[in-house]
């Protein structure tokens, strides 16, 4: 630092002079560069093997859930490449906005992390016709609790209890016995907990607090929210980014987070029957497979049972959904919506995401009823 | 600073060595040593076990106390209590320095490697996915992706939001300075800028947001066609006016009245006395209230989110069509990493998208500054 | 501001009777330019204050166990308004005289060489995006003020602003408001700087010929001079201090209100809407927009106060 305090002021006047001067060309420079428009040389290898199409031409706005934004990125970019005049843009404004915007007609469709309330199904109407709008699970990503403790090889082991009771803050050492327990032969260390959780709404705290309250409804009585309840004070971050970057920081600290951002932390094999099951794409997509249905029709909203015990199946899960309308106003945005939205639940597509973002890919069979979901989109 | 050099020759008070009536001064070494032995205590007081900032608070009273204690027993109460607060502003000076200088030295050593990245200003984000970003951080491929469609967002938004307010928010100022007879309406601006410093900024974003729908709507037209460039322009001139006003009548105010008067006396007309005698001498300080306002609403983010919405591509047409601006670029890719998994490529890209934010205002407020020095009478060197 | 001045409106040509040789048009033309400049900002606010109305009424008049923590809107959003008070407080009181007094070194004390790269230095620092402060708080400034304070809690803890308890990553409210104080610091420095240059040399040139020391100088001419701009650019700053939206969300943990300061909780209107809004939806949306309404009556408040100070010492300022 002390060597930037001489370069600005010891000789003050030459070097301003001198930033002023590279600010300038700087700038030049900038604009000079921008004006030959040029894009990344690299396109998607996914485009050679997709089959030929009716080439489109058009723009198709959506927007909502941040969650699914890394995804997004890829899924539009893949479809770059098979539908070159077409320009999908997303705008990740969070779930809620993205469903206010799509029932006002501002988007074409939706992300949310959560289905559309009842209230909101029947004002949706208005944009999509008597036959309403429909949900098409798009995004599906496991949620880790993810912890920073150096030295613990492998996933600890915990049950919903035990997750809980850490983030309502009863159990507050590492070593303590509820812990110990179930993870033998493994040295826990005599540290103090910091549990970290997300500071904004978010549909992943939505989730992690809905299986709380329903695998765990002994210890966790705050019920499924979206705000993390007031009564605990602990430290919180905002995003995912945010609060993984806290844990990253703080040795003993733990969070909940989109399972693909946690690179570098240790992770919680969570309880689910007689056995212990870590995050995994395959447990995830499970999860959402076996999951209720309770949309009807075209509609495919699911219910999670967070309490399963079924083996195999990681039930911290985030599903995240695309909302599109059963009819649109007009054949261009039909054609658009139905050619990227079945882009979306292709198996390239779903591979496309998954690779990219970290994600769980949809099972084929539900790839094949999405894709037939959104084959009955038409004109109103 | 040049009356103050002229001063400093033709005062008694000033120290000066040609003169033999002068009072008593201090030598000069004695501030340095006096300073020298300061930083030897602060260190002592840190080696000692002492938290590095109270040893330099502990060190830095000890200074003063001596400083003014030799400065009043040989120079007198006067002189004295001046040396004090010479000192006690320099010192704020420093203090001010450190957490600057700090934030400075972070964006610049980061902001410079996330600028060496080839094609960071010709390129966009078209192309780049988490696959390219998982590759370059293992070492596979080069990062790819750049600024060029937020760079050029940032412009045109700032620039159209530029081209509303400022000539409103010039006007207005005029009309409170120089207009104005102190009645209800002029009495309501005044408040009413001073309400507008207070919108949160995502209330202006979606005020523009559902002004244009309401617009489109109206017209008959798509309401998707509102989320565009001018939008999100029209939000930022929402807060950008009540600064723009602000500080430029603060600037018009202090222009003695003995210009305009002397304008007046020879018969020119009021417009052209504002506009040729006012403006020209209040020009540095408008320039500077200008930069602040554009700097102001330069790093927002909320509002250009719900208006001009998310664009991996370059749109140079502010009234057509999604936009990216700086601010939303390094937010989103700080916040949301391209590659959940590997998020050092898109830090990189946030650093160096944020340098670049700051050296655009940096240039703006380097043509403001040309402009002010281009019209402005010429005097005092400040 | 209006109440400061006596001098320029009446004192033009048209007004004080002095004849005139045709060409009136050109100054009509420019005086209703300037009015309809004034009246497209009451247009702008009035559409702000309805569009604000209309959409937080539902938050307001709803059942209390609708709307978040289940006693109504006021009881919701009354710790916010606390917290966002604080924190601008805070920053306000370390910013306003660091900022001064830096002004002052740079219009009357340093050299010219190293005023102007200073001048434009801050000028720098004022453009520097609030995301930027707010991930430097956050990564660095934050975590380097811990150990301060947990010196600060084990010896002045019984004081309850300093304990019990300190965020481990000095993510507090004392935290995001020096952050803040940092942001501000170069907006309030660079107008006073721009005010304190405008003092007139005649003012300050009869001091100094009276045998005043330089510091009296400065008391006698700066000083009464600046008094208005002062305020006035602490009020800028101080906007600029409450409605704050990314700083704070970044740096702070923010929760419940509580009186600790070195501990996580707390938190200011604008970050509370930033991080909630995305994916809020129906009342609790309109419960947000409320909380902005709230802060724009703050704000309101706030600087009708300051005026009230300003317009104590209207004798002192302006050009006259």
């Amino acid at each position: 630092m002390a060597s930037v305090h001489n370069h600005y002021f010891s000789h003050g006047g030459i070097s301003v002079k001198k930033l002023r001067l590279g600010v300038s060309i700087a700038a030049v420079l900038a604009l000079g560069l921008t004006a030959c428009a040029s894009n990344n040389p690299t396109g998607s290898g996914t485009a050679s093997q997709a089959p030929q199409q009716q080439q489109l031409s058009g723009t198709l706005n959506g927007g909502g859930a941040s969650s699914q934004e890394a995804a997004m990125t890829a899924w539009i970019d893949a479809y770059r490449a098979i539908q070159p005049n077409v320009n999908v843009q997303y705008n990740p404004v969070g779930s809620g906005s993205g469903r206010k915007g799509f029932i006002a007609g501002q988007y074409s469709f939706a992300g949310s992390d959560a289905a559309l309330k009842d209230d909101e199904k029947q004002q949706a109407q208005q944009q999509c016709g008597p036959d309403g709008a429909f949900q098409i699970p798009a995004y599906i990503s496991p949620i880790a609790v993810a912890y920073n403790l150096p030295g613990i090889d492998g996933h600890l082991q915990m049950d919903a209890n035990t997750i809980a009771d850490i983030f309502n803050k009863k159990i507050t050492k590492w070593n303590d016995p509820k812990i110990a327990s179930q993870n033998q032969g493994k040295n826990l260390p005599d540290l103090a907990i910091i549990t970290v959780h997300r500071s904004d709404d978010s549909g992943t705290t939505e989730n992690f607090t809905d299986y709380l309250s329903v695998a765990a409804k002994d210890s966790w009585s705050y019920g499924k929210v979206q705000t993390w309840p007031k009564e605990i004070t602990a430290e919180n971050a905002q995003g995912t980014s945010g609060v993984v970057n806290l844990v990253k920081q703080r040795e003993g600290a733990i969070t909940y987070a989109d399972a693909s951002a946690i690179t570098g932390l240790g992770s919680v094999a969570v309880k689910v029957g007689d056995a212990y099951v870590p995050f995994s794409e395959e447990a995830a997509a499970k999860a959402v497979e076996t999951a209720q249905r309770v949309g009807t029709g075209n509609d495919m909203a699911v219910k999670l049972d967070r309490a399963t015990t079924q083996a195999g199946v990681y039930p911290v899960v985030l599903v995240s959904y695309h909302i599109y309308c059963s009819s649109y106003k007009d054949q261009a945005t039909v054609d658009l919506i139905k050619s990227f939205g079945e882009y979306v639940v292709s198996d390239q597509g779903q591979k496309a995401a998954a690779s990219a973002a970290g994600n769980a890919p949809l099972s084929a069979a539900m790839q094949a009823e999405a894709k037939k979901s959104i084959e009955s989109i038409k004109v109103q | 600073m040049t009356q103050q050099q002229h001063l400093d020759q033709t005062l008694p008070e000033q120290p000066d060595p040609s003169r033999v009536l002068r009072t008593a001064s201090l030598p000069q070494w004695l501030v340095w040593a006096l300073a020298g032995a300061a930083l030897l205590l602060a260190l002592i007081l840190t080696l000692a076990g002492l938290h590095v900032a109270l040893a330099v608070v502990i060190s830095y009273l000890v200074f003063l106390a001596a400083w003014t204690a030799i400065s009043i027993t040989r120079l007198g109460r006067r002189k004295g209590i001046n040396n004090l607060w010479t000192a006690i502003v320099v010192g704020a000076f420093l203090l001010a320095l450190l957490p600057l200088i700090s934030v400075l030295f972070t964006v610049i050593t980061k902001g410079v490697q996330g600028i060496m990245i080839p094609g960071f200003f010709g390129s966009d984000m078209v192309g780049v996915t988490g696959l390219q970003d998982q590759a370059a951080a293992r070492g596979d491929a080069p990062i790819i992706g750049g600024i060029q469609h937020a760079l050029v967002g940032t412009l045109m938004i700032t620039l159209v939001a530029t081209i509303i307010s400022v000539p409103i928010g010039l006007l207005t100022s005029i009309y409170l300075v120089e207009y104005s007879s102190k009645g209800v309406f002029s009495r309501a601006i005044t408040f009413l800028v001073d309400v507008m410093t207070g919108i949160p900024s995502i209330v202006a974003g979606l005020f523009a947001a559902a002004m244009m729908m309401g617009f489109y709507q109206a017209t008959g037209q798509s309401i998707q066609k509102a989320t565009m460039g001018l939008t999100a322009a029209i939000a930022l001139s929402v807060l950008m006016i009540p600064v723009v006003v602000r500080t430029t009548e603060e600037m018009l105010r202090v222009v003695p009245n003995e210009l305009r008067e002397a304008s007046y006396a020879l018969g020119v007309r009021k417009w052209r006395t504002i506009m040729q005698v006012v403006i020209p001498t209040a020009i540095s300080g408008i320039a500077s209230g200008v930069t602040l306002a554009i700097a102001r609403v330069a790093g927002e983010t909320a509002p250009i989110l719900v208006t001009a919405g998310v664009a991996v591509q370059t749109n140079w047409n502010p009234f057509q069509n999604w936009m990216m601006t700086l601010p939303v670029f390094i937010y989103r890719q700080l916040t949301h990493p391209t590659a959940p998994s590997q998020p050092g490529p898109s830090e990189l890209r946030a650093w160096g998208a944020a340098l670049v934010l700051i050296l655009i205002v940096m240039a703006l407020n380097g043509i403001a500054r040309f402009i002010a020095w281009k019209f402005a009478p010429k005097k005092s060197g400040r | 501001m209006s109440q400061v001045q006596t001098g320029p409106a009446q004192a033009g040509p048209s007004q004080s009777g002095i004849p005139s040789r045709g060409g009136g048009t050109g100054d009509t033309v420019f005086k209703v330019l300037t009015v309809v400049a004034a009246s497209i900002i009451l247009a702008v606010l009035f559409f702000v204050a309805l569009f604000l109305v209309l959409n937080s009424l539902p938050a307001m008049t709803a059942p209390a166990e609708t709307v978040s923590g289940g006693r109504g809107f006021w009881v919701y959003v009354l710790p916010l308004v606390i917290g966002t008070l604080i924190s601008a407080f805070i920053a306000l009181l370390f910013a306003t005289p660091v900022a001064i007094l830096v002004a002052l070194f740079i219009s009357h004390f340093a050299p010219q060489r190293i005023s102007k790269g200073v001048g434009y230095t801050i000028d720098l620092l004022a453009a520097i995006p609030s995301v930027v402060y707010g991930a430097w708080g956050m990564s660095f400034f934050g975590p380097a003020l811990v150990p301060l304070y947990q010196w600060l809690a084990k010896y002045l803890g019984f004081i309850p602003i300093f304990g019990p308890g300190v965020s481990g990553l000095g993510r507090s409210l004392l935290t995001a408001s020096l952050v803040l104080a940092v942001m501000i610091l170069p907006i309030i420095t660079s107008l006073c700087r721009e005010i304190f240059v405008q003092t007139p040399t005649l003012h300050e040139e009869a001091a100094l010929a009276l045998g005043a020391t330089k510091w009296e100088m400065i008391l006698m001419t700066v000083f009464p001079f600046a008094r208005a701009g002062i305020v006035s650019s602490v009020m800028l700053g101080l906007g600029r201090a409450l409605g704050e939206t990314m700083a704070i969300a970044l740096v702070l943990s923010p929760g419940p209100l509580t009186a600790n300061l070195l501990d996580t909780g707390n938190n200011t209107i604008p970050a509370e809407i930033a991080l909630n809004y995305p994916e809020a939806f129906g009342l609790r949306q309109s419960e947000l927009i409320g909380a902005g309404l709230v802060l724009f009556v703050l704000t309101f408040l706030v600087n009708m106060f300051a005026r009230w100070i300003v317009g104590r010492y209207s004798q002192f300022s302006g050009a006259n």
